[in-house]
């Protein structure tokens, strides 16, 4: 692939039971474009956490996929309410998810460390009450 | 082992559009985020959530099937969405440790 690629998606902060489709129609779009599954997998499951970190905490967003040669990049933006303290959320087990969420399966505290985990690397911008843009890449 | 010949050792197959998948591993969770990241590919992964994002969290973990112990069962909608998604889905009245004992036998 010798020009970069971009993917946008709205994601719906109402809706649960959509959230994840942008992260399950990148899988399909990496598929086509032949990037190893592992490398699939890594991007969804970071960008799954996002859309659904997205949909919990800011009532929704834009997901942006940049794909080129050297790397996928995953930007994340929302107009949510920021994030007070990075570092105490990057903890595994820290959550401010509503009980509510929590029946579902989410709410455990390990979704912005699950996308530290499967990038390569992940930068945090965020400014309480106005809204946070994570952006995060997977090397190729 | 693939995943439809489960079905021949009493599991019950709710969805099976891929059942020649193999299965490698098991994995037990009801946390998404912990599924997420700990259950690797092809694995069975044995749950008793059945809500919706269940089907999504199969699909990006690329899971062989998703095994719902317990007596839990998927209502039509979310049924529905596995068959789309090419999710296969099993289900047993067994506890998810009696599950993981048996197939700890059948994948020997």
């Amino acid at each position: 692939m010798s020009e970069e690629l971009l993917f946008r998606f709205e994601v719906d902060g109402d809706d649960f039971t959509s959230a994840g489709q942008a992260s399950v129609q990148i899988k399909k779009n990496l598929r086509q474009l032949g990037i190893p599954s592992d490398t699939i997998r890594r991007v969804s499951i970071a960008m799954y956490e996002g859309e659904i970190n997205m949909v919990i905490h800011a009532k929704g967003g834009v997901a942006i996929v940049k794909v080129n040669e050297e790397y996928i990049e995953i930007v994340l933006e929302d107009k949510g309410p920021g994030i007070k303290d990075v570092e105490l959320a990057m903890q595994e087990g820290f959550s401010t998810a509503p009980d509510g969420i929590r029946s579902l399966g989410f709410g455990a505290g390990m979704g912005l460390p699950n996308m530290k985990r499967y990038t390569d690397s992940m930068e945090i911008e965020t400014v309480v009450g106005e809204g946070t843009t994570i952006t995060m890449r997977v090397n190729l | 082992m693939t995943v439809s010949s489960l079905t021949e050792k009493g599991f019950d197959a709710l969805s099976l559009p891929f059942g020649e998948r193999e299965i490698d591993g098991v994995y037990i969770g009801d946390l998404l985020s912990f599924v997420m990241g700990n259950c690797c590919a092809d694995n069975i992964w044995i749950t008793i959530m059945s809500n919706i994002n269940v089907i999504a969290v199969a699909s990006l973990t690329d899971v062989s099937c998703v095994l719902l112990a317990e007596g839990v069962t998927l209502d039509n909608e979310v049924l529905k969405e596995a068959k789309n998604k090419g999710i296969n889905v099993l289900a047993t009245k067994m506890t998810a440790y009696e599950t993981a004992v048996y197939l700890s036998e059948l994948l020997k």
